[in-house]
This record gives C-alpha cells, sequence and structure tokens, in this order.
C-alpha cells in the first residue's frame, strides 16, 4: 500500500507544534495551566507525523461551521 | 457564602473486621427477648439502653448525650459459628475459584503473577480502575492445578524414594532374577531417574505444563509395577516382597497427583459454594480464604490496607442502634417492633440453641440444621430479596423489610431520601389560565399564601406593619404563621399567643408572613427539560383553589389546562431573591436559547385575534378603540373623530422608532413575491413604530416565530417587551372580542360540486392504481434504477395516491375563504393546519405502517373481505372517505391501525429521548462559560477555548444567527423612506 501523507487530507486540520515562548504566552493568555489543556495522545496519526514530542503544546486550527476559523490548543501526552 | 473546594483525594470502601466490629460495639448481645414484663429494656438484649436513646427526656448511657442529640451506638453478636454474607457470596466465590485448595496462592504462574501485579500498580499508580484486570486474573486463574504448591515438592520427594527403594531392591534381590527381566526392571528404574533428572533441571522453569513430568514418572511407576507383575510365577516371593515395597509409594503419588487437580467450584444461590460434590461450610470457607497470602490479595481484587477476603465470613454480627430501629407503640398501648429487631430475634435465638447443642456435644446433623437456619436468618437479615431463598415474613404474612430493602429501589434510601427530597415552602395543584395577568405574575390561592411563608427581619420601620400581621393571625390573609426570636426560638402565632408576641416583638425578630402580591416565586412544571421549566413569578393572591397562569407562558412550560398542575416554591433569603429577580424572571425568558427566537408569546386566540383586529377592511368605531385600549392597559390615544382601522389600532403598541419588514405566516409563497402589493395582506411594513401594511398573526407575536415580538425583545429590552405582550394578547383578545369568533363542522363544508370533483378525481386514480397493479402483472412495468419491481409499484401508487389526496384537498381547499374561522386559525398559525381541514372536508388519505401501505394482517391479503395478493388503493389502507363523511368500517380499521403505529412511536421517542437527555446532562453540568469566554469544568480544565466556538449567546442571536444582514438591510431600506 502506498503511504500517503496524512496531513494532506482534507479531514485533517492543521497541526502545529508551539514553541517554547509561544506556549508561554498562549497559557498566560488563557489563565491555564498545561495540565488544565485538553489532551491529545502520543500515538495520535498526526502527533506522530508532525513529531510531537511529550509536553508539547500543539495549536490546531480547524474550520467552524458556527465561527469560520476555530483555533484550539491540545498538550501532547504519553 | 464562601466555601473552599477540595477535591476528594481518594474514597475507600472495606470490610469490617471482627476486631473493628467489636471495638465499636458498646455491648454484647445475648438475649433475644427486649423487654421485661414491667415494660424496661432488657440487658444484653436488643434494646439494652447502652445502644442509645430516642426518648428527648432520657440520657444516653453510652455517650451522656440527650435523646435526639445521640445518634446511637452499636452492639455486636458473637456468631457461634461463621456465617457468609449475602452481599459476598459471589465474591468469595470467584476467589474460591482463582486461589488454591490446599495452599492458597492465586493460582497464577510466578511470571503471570509478576505481569499482572505491574499492570495493576500502574493503574493504582494512575488511579484508575482495576476491574478489568480483576476480570482477567479470575478467568486466568481457573486453572484445576496449583502451580506452586508443596504437594509438587511432595511428588517429588515419594519419586526420589521411590527411585531409591527399587535400586536398593533390585540390588537385593537381582542375583535371584533371570537377566531379561531385571533388564527391564532395570531400563524401567533408569527411565524413572532420566525423568526425575530431567524435572529437577527444568522444575523452575514456570513455562512449563507444571503437571507433566509428574504425571511421567506416575506413567514410569505404573510400568514399573507392570513389569514387577510379569515376575509373578518365576519368583513368588521376590515379586511379593518386590510389589509390597513398590506399591505404597506408587498409591502415594498417584494420590498426591490427585489432589493437584483442583475441583471445580459453584455457587449455589445465594450463598452456598460446592466444591465438586461437597458443600463447603462456612467455616471450611473461611480457612481457606486465610489461607490466601497477603501478597496475592491484589490479584484477587482486595486492597490488604483496607480488608482481608476472610471477613467476607462473619464471626460477629453488627447490631445496629435502637434509633435505626426504633420501635412505635400504637394507640393500644401494644408496642410494635421494627422489622429489623424481629430478624436481629430470629438470630439470637438461632445462635443461642446452635451453642447449647455444640456444647452439649449434639449430633452433627442436628448441629448442621441449625447452623443452616442461622446462615438463612442472616441472609435475610441483610437481603430480604435474595435469590433462592424465601423471604422472611411478619406474623400478618407481609414479607419483612431489612436492610437492603431500606436502600434500594425507588422508595429506597437512596432515591426518595438522598436524590430527592420533600422541600418546604412549596405547593403544588392544578393549574388554570387568566388572560388578566401579566406573564410575569402567577396567581396563587389564598390558602397556599396563607400557608407558604416568607421570613421578615423586623425593623424600626417596618415593625408597625408586621403587627398588624400578627395580628391578623395564621387565618386572616395578609397574616403571620411562625415568629423567630433573636435566640432563634419559633413560636406559632395563634390567637392565645398573639397579644404575647405583640408585646415581646421589636427589632430583631423575624416574622413569617404569608405570601403577598409582588412576592417572588420560582413556578416550575415537570419534566423540567429546559431553563424555562424553572422561572420566576410574582405573587398575585387570588380566590379559588388553582394557580393562574398568563397563557403566553404556556409554550415554555408545555403546559395546558386539562387537569396538569405545577409546583411552586418560595424563596427564602434576599440573596435568592435578588438572583432570581435578575436571571429566572419570566420576562428574561422570552427568547430561548434553543433557537434564538421567542418561546413566550401569544397562542390560539391571540393569533386569531390579531389577525381580526389588523386585517385589511377592519374598521372600529373610536370609542370602541378607546375601550380596547383601556383594556389593554395602552395610554389613551389621541382622538381621531373618525373610524379607525385595525392596523392604526396595532400601532399604539408598538415602540415609535420601530422598522420591520418581514412576511407574515398568512403569505402564500407566491411564485413572485409583490411585496407592497401583496395581495394577501402577508406582507407586512412597520415604519416608525406604525403599521402601515400587512396583517398581524404567528409571525408578529407568536411563540416560536413572532418577529415584532423578537425585535422588541432585542433592541427595546425585557421589560419593554413584556409589556408588549401583555398589551398585544389582550388588545387582539379585544379586537375578537368584538368581531366574534367561532368554528363548527359547518367550516369544513364544501359544496357538491366540489364533492362530485373530488369523486371523479379519487375514482380516477384508483383506477390508475388498478391499471398499475394490471401492468405490474402482465410485466409490463418498468422498474425504477435500483429498485425491484414490486418496489417500484409500490412507490407508483403510492405516488398516484398522494397526488390524488392532495388534488382532493386543493379542490376543497379553493372552496376555503377568508371569511371561514377554520381557514383563519390555520393560516395565520393559531391552531390546526389546512391538511386538518381537507382530512375533514375531502379525504383522509393514506394510512401507513412502517412508512407504508399497510400489509400486515391475514396471509398474504390484510383482512379477510380481499382477496390474496390483493394490491388495490383500498386494500391497502387508502382512506377514500373525509373524516366528515365517514369512514367505512374497513378504513377505520386501517385509520386505527396507522393511529395506534403513531401513539407508539410517540411512547418509545419519548422513553429514548428522556434517557438520552439524562445522560447528557449528567455530562455537562459541571460546565460553564468563563469571563473569558473557555468552556471549563469545575477542575478549570479548558472543555472549548471558546463557547460554541464563536462565543455566541444564543439566546440572544438572531435565531441561531450572529446577525441577519438581509433583515437590517431591508429595514434600513424602510427607515430611509420613513425619514424622508
Ligand atoms: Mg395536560
Ligand atoms: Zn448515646
Ligand atoms: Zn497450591
Ligand atoms: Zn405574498
Amino acid at each position: 500500500m502506498v503511504k500517503k501523507d496524512i496531513l494532506k487530507h482534507k479531514l485533517v486540520p492543521d497541526h502545529v507544534v508551539l514553541k517554547k515562548n509561544q506556549i508561554v504566552k498562549v497559557l498566560k493568555a488563557m489563565e491555564v495551566h498545561p495540565e488544565q489543556l485538553p489532551k491529545i495522545k502520543l500515538d495520535d496519526p498526526v502527533v506522530k507525523a508532525i513529531g510531537a514530542k511529550e509536553g508539547d503544546v500543539i495549536k490546531i486550527t480547524r474550520n467552524s461551521q458556527t465561527a469560520g476559523k476555530f483555533v484550539s490548543y491540545r498538550l501532547v501526552l504519553g | 457564602m464562601t466555601g473552599i473546594i477540595k477535591k476528594i483525594a481518594q474514597i475507600n470502601f472495606g470490610l469490617l473486621s471482627p476486631e473493628n466490629i467489636r471495638n465499636m460495639s458498646v455491648t454484647k448481645i445475648v438475649t433475644p427477648d427486649t423487654y421485661d414484663e414491667d415494660g424496661y429494656p432488657i440487658e444484653a438484649g436488643l434494646m439494652d439502653p447502652r445502644l442509645g436513646v430516642i426518648d428527648p427526656g432520657l440520657r444516653c448511657r453510652s455517650c451522656g448525650s440527650k435523646g435526639g442529640d445521640c445518634q446511637g451506638h452499636f452492639g455486636h453478636i458473637n456468631l457461634a459459628r461463621p456465617i457468609i454474607h449475602v452481599g459476598f457470596a459471589d465474591t468469595i466465590h470467584k476467589i474460591l475459584r482463582s486461589t488454591c485448595s490446599s495452599c492458597g496462592k492465586v493460582l497464577l504462574t510466578d511470571s503471570e503473577k509478576e505481569f499482572y501485579m505491574g499492570k495493576i500498580e500502574a493503574r493504582i499508580k494512575n488511579e484508575e480502575s482495576i476491574t478489568d484486570i480483576i476480570k482477567d486474573i479470575y478467568t486466568l486463574a481457573r486453572r484445576d492445578d496449583c502451580p506452586h504448591c508443596q504437594q509438587e515438592a511432595e511428588i517429588r520427594k515419594n519419586a526420589e524414594f521411590m527411585i531409591q527403594n527399587s535400586e536398593e531392591i533390585l540390588e537385593e534381590i537381582g542375583p535371584d532374577l533371570d537377566a531379561d527381566t531385571k533388564k527391564k526392571i532395570e531400563d524401567k528404574v533408569q527411565k524413572l531417574v532420566e525423568l526425575e533428572e530431567k524435572r529437577v533441571s527444568s522444575g523452575e522453569m514456570d513455562d512449563m505444563e507444571p503437571n507433566a513430568d509428574i504425571n511421567a514418572i506416575k506413567d514410569a511407576t505404573e510400568e514399573l509395577i507392570k513389569v514387577v507383575k510379569d515376575i509373578k510365577g518365576q519368583n513368588d516371593e521376590v515379586t511379593k516382597e518386590l510389589q509390597e515395597l513398590v506399591e505404597p509409594i506408587y498409591q502415594e503419588a498417584k494420590r498426591a497427583q490427585q489432589r493437584t487437580i483442583q475441583e471445580d467450584i459453584k455457587i449455589d444461590k445465594p450463598v452456598s459454594l460446592v466444591e465438586g460434590n461437597y458443600k463447603l461450610t462456612p467455616s471450611e470457607v473461611r480457612e481457606w480464604l486465610e489461607k490466601i497470602p497477603e501478597d496475592d490479595y491484589y490479584l484477587v481484587g482486595i486492597n490488604p490496607k483496607i480488608a482481608k477476603p476472610e471477613w467476607m465470613v462473619l464471626t460477629v454480627l453488627p447490631v445496629p442502634p435502637v434509633t435505626v430501629r426504633p420501635s412505635i407503640t400504637l394507640e393500644t398501648g401494644e408496642r410494635s417492633e421494627d422489622d429489623l429487631t424481629h430478624k436481629l430475634v430470629d438470630i439470637l435465638r438461632i445462635n443461642q440453641r446452635l451453642k447449647e447443642n455444640m456444647e452439649a456435644g449434639a449430633p452433627q446433623l442436628i448441629v448442621e440444621d441449625l447452623w443452616e437456619l442461622l446462615q438463612y436468618h442472616v441472609t435475610t437479615y441483610f437481603d430480604n430479596e435474595a435469590s433462592g431463598v424465601p423471604p422472611a415474613r411478619h406474623r400478618s404474612g407481609r414479607p419483612l423489610k431489612t436492610l437492603a430493602q431500606r436502600l434500594k429501589g425507588k422508595e429506597g434510601r437512596f432515591r426518595s431520601n438522598l436524590s430527592g427530597k420533600r422541600v418546604n415552602f412549596s405547593a403544588r395543584t392544578v393549574i388554570s389560565p387568566d388572560p388578566n395577568i401579566s406573564i410575569n405574575e402567577v396567581g396563587v390561592p389564598e390558602m397556599i399564601a396563607t400557608e407558604v411563608t416568607v421570613p421578615v427581619y423586623v425593623t424600626e420601620w417596618n415593625i408597625e406593619q408586621m403587627k398588624k400581621y400578627i395580628e391578623n393571625g395564621s387565618k386572616i390573609h395578609p397574616g403571620a404563621n411562625y415568629v423567630i426570636r433573636p435566640d432563634e426560638r419559633k413560636i406559632r402565632v395563634y390567637d392565645e399567643t398573639k397579644e404575647s408576641i405583640l408585646e415581646k416583638i421589636e427589632p430583631g425578630y423575624v416574622v413569617e408572613r404569608h405570601l403577598m402580591d409582588g412576592d417572588i416565586v420560582l413556578f416550575n412544571r415537570q419534566p423540567s427539560l429546559h431553563r424555562m421549566s424553572m422561572m420566576a413569578h410574582e405573587v398575585k393572591v387570588l380566590p379559588h383553589k388553582t394557580f393562574r397562569l398568563n397563557l403566553c407562558v404556556c409554550p415554555p412550560y408545555n403546559a395546558d389546562f386539562d387537569g396538569d398542575e405545577m409546583n411552586m416554591h418560595v424563596f427564602q433569603t434576599e440573596e435568592s431573591r435578588a438572583e432570581a429577580k435578575s436571571l429566572m424572571r419570566v420576562q428574561e425568558h422570552i427568547l430561548s436559547p434553543r433557537f434564538g427566537g421567542p418561546i413566550i408569546g401569544g397562542i390560539h386566540d391571540h393569533i386569531s385575534g390579531g389577525y381580526l383586529l389588523t386585517r385589511d377592511g377592519s374598521v372600529f368605531k373610536e370609542e370602541d378603540v378607546f375601550q380596547m385600549a383601556q383594556k389593554s392597559q395602552l395610554p389613551m390615544p389621541e382622538p381621531k373623530n373618525r373610524d379607525w382601522t385595525g392596523k392604526e389600532i396595532f400601532s399604539l403598541l408598538l415602540p415609535n422608532e420601530l422598522h420591520m419588514v418581514y412576511r407574515a405566516e398568512i403569505c402564500r409563497k407566491c411564485d413572485e413575491c409583490l411585496r407592497e402589493e401583496c395581495k394577501n395582506d402577508a406582507y407586512v411594513v412597520i415604519e416608525n413604530g406604525e403599521l402601515k401594511m400587512g396583517a398581524i398573526d404567528e409571525k408578529a407575536f407568536g411563540a416560536f416565530s413572532g418577529k415584532i415580538l423578537d425585535s422588541v425583545v432585542k433592541e427595546y429590552g425585557t421589560d419593554r417587551a413584556r409589556k408588549f405582550l401583555d398589551s398585544a394578547t389582550k388588545l387582539s383578545i379585544s379586537g375578537i372580542m368584538k368581531r366574534g369568533f367561532t368554528t363548527s363542522t359547518a367550516d369544513e363544508e364544501i359544496p357538491r360540486e366540489a364533492r362530485d370533483r373530488i369523486e371523479e378525481l379519487l375514482s380516477n386514480a384508483e383506477k390508475k392504481v388498478e391499471q398499475l397493479i394490471e401492468a405490474y402483472h402482465n410485466e409490463e412495468l418498468e422498474a425504477l434504477p435500483g429498485r425491484s419491481l414490486r418496489e417500484t409499484l409500490e412507490m407508483k401508487i403510492m405516488q398516484v395516491l398522494g397526488e390524488a389526496r392532495d388534488k382532493s384537498g386543493e379542490i376543497a381547499e379553493s372552496y376555503f375563504g377568508m371569511d371561514n374561522h377554520a381557514v383563519i386559525m390555520a393560516l395565520t398559525g393559531a391552531r390546526g393546519s389546512m391538511l386538518n381541514l381537507t382530512q375533514i372536508a375531502a379525504c383522509v388519505g393514506q394510512q401507513s405502517v412502517r412508512g407504508g401501505r399497510i400489509e400486515r394482517g391475514y396471509r398474504n391479503r390484510t383482512l379477510p373481505h380481499f382477496q390474496e395478493g390483493e394490491l388495490g388503493a383500498k386494500a391497502s389502507g387508502f382512506v377514500h372517505s373525509s373524516y366528515k363523511s365517514g369512514l367505512d368500517p374497513l378504513e377505520f380499521f386501517f385509520h386505527a391501525m396507522g393511529g395506534r403505529e403513531g401513539l407508539v412511536d410517540t411512547a418509545i421517542r419519548t422513553a429514548q429521548s428522556g434517557y438520552m437527555q439524562r445522560r447528557l446532562v449528567n455530562a455537562l453540568q459541571d460546565l460553564n462559560v468563563n469571563e473569558d469566554g473557555t468552556v471549563r469544568d469545575n477542575r478549570g480544565v479548558v472543555i472549548q477555548t471558546r463557547y460554541g466556538e464563536d462565543g455566541i449567546d444564543p439566546a440572544k442571536s438572531d435565531f441561531g444567527k450572529v446577525a441577519d444582514i438581509d433583515r437590517l438591510i431591508e429595514e434600513m431600506r424602510i427607515k430611509a423612506k420613513a425619514d424622508k
């Protein structure tokens, strides 16, 4: 079977690993501890594809029915 | 109130050890009697005074506090023999099945044990459930041999002994044997030795089937004995000697090997545990459980810090305090004991007899019988509905309510005392309508107003008023029922106590005065499915016995007046009143968060009234207008000295700067809308608060779709909207009263000529159906893509008959005009639909079961009146008649079939959606929207970074959208035109 790039699939939203300073900014803006963010598994196919590591925060930008674009953050867990 | 939110670290559920039970006990209970002849409780009896007091006059012998303050103290009964606790019989069964009967270890190999312990420890560390692991262990450990047992070592010892002896014997008697036999015996012994060596070297490897080598040894010994037996006749004495020596060793090995095979444990409900064919006594069960090493506790699902498995077999029984099982004294002076006390008496009596018999050395059979009986009593004491046990009964034949029955089910402690409780300051009665009160109000019967009260702090400013209430007492309406002194003593206001209360009352007292006009109360109708099911209303005390409510609040409560009852709760603190007034008032809930439009609004006659009032050509005399304005609580309008049009009257309600355009409910959805030139009066234009054109109907201020009402709430606020709605409904009712409004079956009358046309149309359609069927039988019908011939036929017939019904409806409709009251109701959205009317007047149409024409009934036909395989319209439930002309018996039967399916479906749907709602509510109840717009749970974990992704409150949205741009543009256009 040909291995497809799942990141190019239309149902897979945009995942970006945040840099350290960006994480601090996001957490501060939302007034949350990293553990209070929604989680994403380390063995999630997209996490594997973008090479995120445990403890990283991923910014996910999805198309939204109500708001057009919607941004959410997830903490990578093992 | 401020509180500290703490996270519960853990909750442990454990077992009481016999030691625990004795420690918490204040006395040992031995006598089955309760009171002596003089009526005093017997010491060491079930009513021992040390178990606590109920009588407020007495002091507790154990804790010294007064009755009522003492919560009671446990006693204990030492059971003569151990008893299995019913609640744990299943657990005991599972544990016995997965542990070794001789060494008590879990029947897992060392590596399996290590593997599962690792898993369990990880789960415990992560605070996760281990139940599925334990379940796996229970399945895997259901082995019939023990991988650990010392029995193995015993066999090994025996085998070694046997080998040694055989060698010795051979040496001793060898010379007497012939070479051949000697060789044979030597071979066998050699094989034994080899096997034993192999076993010793590999014995520690647990991946090997533990009994394989032992079986081999057994086989080898057997062969050896056979050889020895064969020697018979050659040398009798030697053979005998040899046999005598080998035989017992062999027997020992065989027995030892048999013992390692674990018999299957079965449970005979509720508490009997059977090993093979032998019923284990509770003592044996307890001994077995005691053998389980502590290291193995986790593997069978027991936390060693909290419980030991043997505690599931009782040796001592806790006796609950008398406060848990109070006795009742009947009027006759007779004492009636609680069911639990009765059961404890039984237990004590049998326990006593068992002990005596044991001490007297009675036959085993008698002791066992008594033991059984004690087990029965203890079992039913815990659970009198345990399967497999006849329930213990009262003398009257009523089954006793024992411990489990107190907790279980709808009437149990959980569902009726903990999850749901009776509340004070609440009332419930039948509801009825009152069009004269505001939507914010609720009519409260005087009878209720004098019963439920509001606490008022007495101050120097209200003391005179409070004195008046006290003077009125509890019977005359604005009165008071109780006075609470600053020391929190509550005094009932009686005619006799009035005087002294009035003398003493001063600021600092609290008066519980009757409910009065203007008080805020919470009003509720079950099922409380959305937040509008509980709203705050202002009280209006009225005569008679029903709660009165404005008709506009029927939709949010889903109430009608066919006997519906509602509940009312009176707030008891200023905080709750303030909160309710700003968040829960009816006017704050005009817009529903479900669809962003009004859910509170005009219904039924409000709608038809609005239409009658405002339709083109409707004019009123000026004096009538003043009367209507007065009735609707509108400011007196400037006189015009001429007749008023209905539209001018309705404009009195509208805010001055309101601009609107919309298509009314009566709009016929013409292919091309003529807008301002609409012939149906359906294009509504409001300029500067004046209704320029269009009639008022459901789209104006009806519940679910009222556009004007929606605009008024969003532009002018809830207070203005409430006034608008109160006045609009009253004005509509005045309008309908001026014009007169009635309906009857005469409204569904159509002329003969129309009936003939419908008849012709239907018979043509039925003919067409016959033709289709004929074509089908002649196989001339062409199948539609993806359908079988039969399906094609079915679809075509449905289509033909559907069209026929619609056409017949259209014919009937063409004779219906806006002078017809039933039609007004249908088209304005007040009640009923055009379909209802045409079904009454023209043709009812196809009845369906399971989404298709009716096929069920007899074999290959619906009813015996038809031929087998008949497919015609009539034979499959097409109702040709109209409701008004009446259905023939066959039609009636098919109609009943369809109707029944509808009923069943709704019943099932409500049950399903109710459970789904419950699960959703439980999952979402602790979520809230923070000030920063994030949705979080009670631990602060982010569920959504922005509520609904767009942060819009649906109740404040424009029918679900942030804003309706088209509408805004059209309104601006109107405004510009008006300003010109
Ligand atoms: Mg009802
Ligand atoms: Zn006490
Ligand atoms: Zn064992
Ligand atoms: Zn139109």
